[in-house]
C-alpha cells in the first residue's frame, strides 16, 4: 500500500511576536523584532538581561487560576497554541477528538520555573512542603499529557527531547504517523518556556548568548560578521496534522503538504556541530530523498541560523555541500534575527513560516543582517522580505547533543 | 454533621472562623470560585480537587492553621466541612 500523504490544515502559536499566527506571520513580513529586556525575573546579577518573551500573556486570566496553576509556563503557552491550532483546522476546540487523533511535542528542557521552584522549595522549607503538582509540571511530557487532556486526543502520544531539532523532530515522526495509517490526524510542535536565572546564567557562562544588552533587537543577528551570540526566547507553535484524504474529506483549509523528513546525528561533540557540516548536510540529503527531490527544486530554506559563530558558518557549508550549484540561488533567511531562539520550540515555528511563506509567495527576511560574514556568503534575505512564487520550502533544525532533522514542506 | 456545631453557641464562632479561613484558602490558594464553595461541598466532584489537589489543600491547612495532619486523617476528608470539622478539633 502506498503511503499516505500528509497536510498541514491548521497552525497555531503564541511567541514573542505575537500571540497568534496572522500577527505573528505579519510582522516576521515586516521584519519587526519581538526581543526586549527581560522582565518576567530579575536580571541585575546577570550578564545578559536580554530574551524574547511572551508578552500580554496572563495565563491566570485565559484559563482561570485552578486550571493554570496546575501547569507550567511551557504548558500555558502549548494549551493556548494547541487551540488555536485545533480551531484553525476547522473544529471545535471544546469536542474531544478522539482516538483518531495522535500528539507528539517537542521541547528541549520541559518545565523548568517548576523545578527551579520546587527546588528552591525543598531546600529553605523540607519535604513537606514541596508541592504534590511539582513532578507533573516538571516532566518534560507535561505539555503533552495535558493538551492530550484539554483537547481529548486519544491516540499515540509522544515527547521528543532532542533540544534545538525537538519541534523539527516532532513534526517529522508525526509525518511517519500519518503516512504509515497509525492514525489519521497528528497535533504537532514544540514548547518551550525555560529562560530563567539559572539557564541564561549556564548558557552565557558556555559563551553561546548575545550580550548585547544594549540594543536587544539588533542582539540575534545570523550570518553577520558581528553576531554574538544567540537569544534565548519563549513560545509554542503547534501544528494540525492529517492524511490528504482526511481535510479533502471534510473540505478543511490546506496550508501545505509535508513531503519530506530527514534526521541525523553528528556523533561528535555535545555542543559544536561536525566539521564540514557533514552531520546536518545528511539530514538535508536525507529530507531531499524522502520528498523524492533535487535540490534545486527548493525555493526557500528558513535556515537554523542560530547567530552563533559556529551555528552560522557551518551551516553555510552544509547548504553547499547538500545544494551544490543551487546553494547560490535559493532564498535562506534565519526567522530567529527576530524572534530569537525557541530552543525546543523552533523547528515547530520554522515550519509555520515555511507554510506562510508558501502559502503567501513571501520569504520573511534576516533582519540586523547588515555586512554578511564573508565565510556566510550565500542569499540569506537580508534587512527585507521579498516576494517569491514558493513551492518548496526547507527548514533546518539542529541541536545540542548533534541531533539534526529538516522538513520539506510544499504547495501541492 | 454540620448542625451539630451550629447548635453549641460557644462553638458557633470558631467553626465559622474556621470555615471562613479554609474558604478563603480554597479561593486565594487553589482559584476556586467563592460560589461554589459550602460546607456540604464534596471536594472532589463539586470542587474538582483530584488526589494531587487534597494533599495541597493539606499543605495550605498546615501552613495556615500550624497543625500537622496525617494520611489517614486526610483520607477522611470528603467535603469542606469535614475538613473544618478535622482542622476545628486540632485547634
Amino acid at each position: 500500500m502506498s503511503k499516505k500523504r500528509v497536510v498541514v490544515t491548521g497552525i497555531g502559536t503564541v511567541n514573542p511576536l505575537a500571540l497568534n499566527l496572522l500577527d505573528s506571520w505579519k510582522r516576521l513580513c515586516n521584519g519587526e523584532s519581538g526581543i526586549g529586556e527581560i522582565t518576567q525575573f530579575d536580571t541585575s546579577n546577570l550578564s545578559i538581561k536580554i530574551g524574547g518573551e511572551v508578552r500580554e500573556f496572563d495565563a491566570e486570566e485565559i484559563f482561570g487560576k485552578q486550571y493554570s496553576r496546575k501547569l507550567d509556563r511551557a504548558g500555558h503557552l502549548t494549551i493556548q497554541a494547541t487551540k488555536e491550532a485545533i480551531e484553525n483546522a476547522g473544529f471545535d476546540s471544546d469536542k474531544r477528538l478522539g482516538p483518531n487523533c495522535g500528539i507528539i511535542i517537542g521541547t528541549g528542557i520541559g518545565g523548568l520555573t517548576a523545578t527551579e521552584n520546587t527546588v528552591r522549595i525543598y531546600d529553605e522549607r523540607g519535604e513537606k512542603r514541596v508541592s504534590p503538582l511539582s513532578i507533573t509540571q516538571i516532566m518534560p511530557n507535561s505539555s503533552t499529557g495535558q493538551a492530550s487532556i484539554k483537547f481529548g486526543v486519544e491516540g499515540p502520544s509522544s515527547t521528543i527531547t532532542t533540544a534545538c531539532a525537538a519541534s523539527a523532530n516532532a513534526i517529522g515522526e508525526a509525518k511517519r504517523w500519518i503516512e504509515n495509517n497509525v492514525v489519521d490526524m497528528v497535533i504537532a510542535g514544540g514548547t518551550e518556556s525555560a529562560t530563567t536565572g539559572m539557564t541564561i546564567s549556564a548558557f552565557s557562562q558556555s559563551r553561546a548568548l548575545s550580550s548585547r544588552n544594549n540594543d536587544p533587537e539588533k542582539a540575534s543577528r545570523p550570518f553577520d560578521k558581528d553576531r554574538d551570540g544567540f537569544v534565548m526566547s519563549e513560545g509554542c507553535t503547534m501544528m494540525f496534522l492529517e492524511s490528504e484524504e482526511s481535510a479533502k474529506s471534510r473540505g478543511a483549509n490546506i496550508y501545505g503538504y509535508l513531503v519530506g523528513y530527514g534526521s541525523s546525528t553528528d556523533a561528535f561533540h555535545i555542543t559544536a556541530p561536525s566539521k564540514g557540516g557533514v552531520g546536518a548536510s545528511n539530514a538535508i540529503n536525507t529530507s531531499l530523498k524522502d520528498a523524492k527531490l533535487d535540490p534545486e527544486k527548493i525555493d526557500y530554506i528558513n535556515a537554523h541560523g542560530t547567530s552563533t559563530k559556529m551555528n552560522d558558518v557551518t551551516e553555510t557549508v552544509a547548504i553547499k555541500r547538500s545544494f551544490g550549484p543551487s546553494a547560490e540561488t535559493v532564498a535562506i533567511s534565519s526567522t530567529k534575527s527576530m524572534v530569537g531562539h525557541l530552543l525546543g520550540g523552533a523547528g515547530a515555528f520554522e515550519s509555520m513560516v515555511c507554510l506562510m511563506s508558501i502559502k503567501d509567495g513571501i520569504v520573511p527576511p534576516t533582519i540586523n543582517l547588515d555586512s554578511p560574514d564573508e565565510e556566510c556568503d550565500l542569499n540569506y534575505t537580508p534587512i527585507n522580505s521579498i516576494e517569491k512564487n514558493i513551492n518548496y520550502a526547507m527548514t533546518n533544525s539542529f541541536g545540542f547533543g548533534g541531533h539534526n532533522a529538516v522538513l520539506i514542506f510544499s504547495k501541492n | 454533621m454540620a448542625a451539630l456545631f451550629f447548635d453549641l453557641e460557644g462553638v458557633l464562632m470558631e467553626v465559622n472562623e474556621v470555615y471562613k479561613k479554609v474558604k478563603s484558602l480554597f479561593i486565594d490558594e487553589l482559584g476556586i470560585e467563592e460560589e461554589k464553595i459550602s460546607m456540604e461541598s464534596k471536594l472532589e466532584e463539586d470542587l474538582e480537587i483530584d488526589s494531587l489537589g487534597i494533599v495541597e489543600v493539606v499543605m495550605a491547612f498546615e501552613d495556615e492553621f500550624n497543625i500537622e495532619i496525617d494520611d489517614e486523617e486526610l483520607s477522611n476528608i470528603g467535603t469542606v466541612g469535614e475538613a473544618v470539622n478535622l482542622l476545628h478539633s486540632k485547634l
